[in-house]
């Protein structure tokens, strides 16, 4: 592996026998920085609640050194580091596949429930919770799963007429969303109360209660289809560019459309499963990484999962300092943040 | 030669369309009828007309008089409504998938209501229409504020974000209330889902001024609509005030539309797909594709309730859920033989 470094350049090359990537020359700082506030925020999280923990007694529970009380060792490492985990995660993945989908559409707001994702898993979800309460919650990240994929493979298979198109997909996905929402709506108003409130919080999406066993069902598909996702980085520049200089710079065009949007399922239905539909995340963290590090993919790709990881620890942060001890899901928290956000973005484009 | 086959062209077409609408009437009046006339308790079609013409004070007749008519005048002023709403957003945004919740109307009208029945214990429909259209209001005016802060003042993507990211943040809102809150969200779930049951007249005849004020604003607007649709500066250029027209169907939308969730709450899928239907027939000329919307989804919303209130009896869906269940599969096959590209 070689390093060039020559100052005029504001690009940093990396080479290997396999592999190339050329990155911004901000990269590496800003992901460091990024690393520092969400690895902060996780000590933070981690020791806040009923029973709380000194920040220097979770850095040492969690790398197994002794501390003044045993009960920490329960108390972090059982109850509330997964929790966290499962927040870093779902946001990079969420993260990683709203890069793709707005790279891929040219479209700066577009965002994976385009393709229909997160409606079915919602509607699979709150079925499950509201119609079939007796079924143990473990099935509900499995479940939301195959409402995501199922959903999006009939919207893939019905706007196929010899052919897709950009338009028809998202018009399928509108009315697939639309269906799908009204069956979600006819659970949450005829079902048990009690029932209901649970899939409330589901569908705005929260990371509460969150154990091992899911952040070990959930890291196969983040670090398979995200390190997927990276490989693939250099084509977005290309599809970014519009179909006919794609294909005249030699991209496969369909294929390489086709394994980037399985890829974007991939990632954005299994973090709806396990978190349930955390909002604008997917959205705002492509555009706050792309204000960071320039819109080249190899390096916007990484920064904004790490943006998206930060976000969703800090958002479900804020969801518990808040109101303590009430707790609101994180979810709300993404969307009360992004949503100014993202008018600021339009009314800062005026200039 | 070419001036008069023109003629005769634009003529044969006029005819085509007003003969159209003539039979679209009486397919309306069949459906009010039919309305009326079905339900748990049937009741044969000369009892409704003795109803209504000389009541003889029977059960039946009471039932007519004080159930079923007021919730037939309901579903169909709140079907012309919403679909001539989401027929003038869609030419104002130029976006076939606009509807009236894309100025936030019906996110902020839920929002309100919910927050007066979790700070005040409002329990009444008449309570929850007024902060409905308070809501509504707010909403559009602020949507409208924002998107005319973006690049190039109000176009129509500006609108549509300012819309898109209001409406989510206001939406989570109510998830957020909802949530923290059990007792809200059992005393306001069915009626967050849209429904015509159960409204007394007297509610319908406290929204009719601001419906029928919207309807004909709207209508009135029908040429420069169109004229709109051709892009700001085509319409600019053809010498309209385009900021003056862009208001004034805003201000019909907000009338339109909110005084629609003031009475049956939010009934969203009517204002997106009617217009889409009515298109297909009418084409772009927003002379023809305002009347035929309102006629269309008076229709719509009639049949969906008749269906609302049959499918499961004597249990009775929201017809705001039914809607999007019945119209979506159309909706999909529209799509699929339609757009090409």
């Amino acid at each position: 592996m070689q390093k060039t470094k020559s100052s005029p350049f504001p690009w940093l090359v990396l080479r290997t026998q396999v592999l190339s990537a050329r990155l911004d020359r901000r990269v590496p700082k800003v992901l460091l920085a990024i690393g520092m506030v969400t690895l902060a925020a996780m000590v933070w999280s981690v020791g806040q609640g009923e029973y709380p923990v000194p920040p220097l007694d979770v850095v040492r529970t969690v790398l197994g050194l002794p501390t003044a009380t045993s009960d920490y060792g329960f108390i972090v490492n059982t109850l509330r580091l997964p929790r966290t985990l499962v927040a870093w995660g779902v946001g990079m993945a969420l993260a990683i596949a709203g890069t793709i989908t707005q790279g891929m559409s040219r479209n700066p707001i577009a965002a994976p429930s385009i393709i229909g994702v997160n409606a079915g898993a919602s509607l699979a979800a709150v079925s499950l919770i509201v119609v079939f309460p007796g079924v143990p919650i473990a099935f509900l990240p499995f479940a939301a799963f195959m409402g995501a994929l199922t959903v999006a493979v009939l919207i893939y298979l019905l706007a196929w007429n010899g052919g897709t198109s950009p338009v028809r997909l998202i018009l399928v996905g509108v009315g697939f969303s639309l269906v799908a929402g009204a069956l979600t709506n006819l659970m949450v108003t005829f079902g048990n109360i009690y029932d209901v409130s649970q899939a409330l919080v589901w569908l705005i999406g929260s990371v509460y209660g969150r154990s091992w066993a899911q952040v070990l069902a959930f890291a196969p598909w983040l670090i398979v289809f995200g390190l997927f996702s990276l490989v693939l980085s250099r084509e977005l520049n290309a599809l970014q560019m519009g179909d006919d200089l794609a294909r005249s710079l030699g991209s496969r065009l369909e294929w390489q459309r086709g394994l980037l949007s399985f890829s974007a399922v991939a990632l954005a239905g299994s973090a709806v499963a396990t978190a349930g539909g955390i909002g604008f995340v997917g959205l705002m963290a492509p555009h706050i990484a792309r204000q960071l590090v320039g819109p080249s993919h190899e390096g916007l790709l990484p920064t904004a999962a790490l943006t998206g990881g930060m976000v969703v620890v800090v958002a479900d942060l804020i969801g518990r300092l808040l109101f303590a001890p009430i707790e609101l899901p994180c979810g709300i928290i993404t969307a009360v943040v992004g949503a100014p956000y993202f008018l600021y973005l339009l009314i800062r484009d005026r200039k | 030669m070419e001036r008069v086959e023109n003629r005769v062209f634009i003529q044969s077409r006029t005819t085509l369309l007003t003969t159209g609408y003539v039979v679209g009437v009486c397919l309306l009046l069949t459906c009010l009828l039919a309305s009326v006339a079905l339900g748990v308790a049937d009741i044969a079609p000369l009892d409704v007309y003795r109803a209504l013409v000389s009541p003889d004070g029977s059960t039946e007749h009471l039932i007519i008089r004080t159930v079923r008519l007021p919730r037939s005048i309901t579903a169909l002023l709140v079907g012309s409504a919403v679909a001539v709403a989401g027929a003038i957003m869609q030419g104002l945004t130029r976006n076939p998938l606009a509807d009236p919740g894309i100025l936030g109307i019906n996110s902020g009208a839920a929002l309100a209501v919910v927050i007066s029945v979790f700070l005040f214990d409002a329990a009444s429909l008449d309570v929850y229409a007024g902060f409905a259209l308070v809501g509504a209001a707010i909403a559009a005016v602020t949507v409208y504020g924002l998107g005319s802060l973006g690049r190039g003042g109000l176009t129509p993507l500006n609108l549509t974000i300012a819309g898109a990211a209001l409406t989510a943040l206001v939406s989570s809102l109510t998830t957020g209330i909802l949530i923290l809150s059990q007792r809200t969200l059992e005393e306001i779930r069915f009626w967050l889902a849209g429904s015509v049951a159960g409204r007394d007249i007297e509610l319908v005849i406290q929204v009719i001024p601001y419906l029928l004020g919207g309807l004909i604003l709207g209508l009135a607007l029908g040429k420069q609509l169109t004229t709109l649709s051709l892009g700001d500066s085509v319409a600019k250029g053809l010498g309209q005030k385009t900021v003056w027209i862009k208001v004034l169907a805003a201000i019909s939308v907000v009338l339109l539309a909110g005084g629609s969730v003031a009475i049956a709450g939010p009934i969203g899928f009517i204002g997106l797909i009617d217009p889409l239907f009515v298109r297909i027939w009418t084409g772009a000329a927003y002379r023809w594709n305002l009347p035929y919307s309102a006629l269309c989804g008076a229709i719509l919303l009639l049949l969906a309730d008749i269906v609302a209130r049959l499918v499961i009896q004597p249990q009775e869906l929201p017809v705001g859920l039914v809607m999007p269940l019945l119209g979506a599969p159309l909706f999909i096959y529209l799509i699929r033989s339609r757009v090409r590209r």
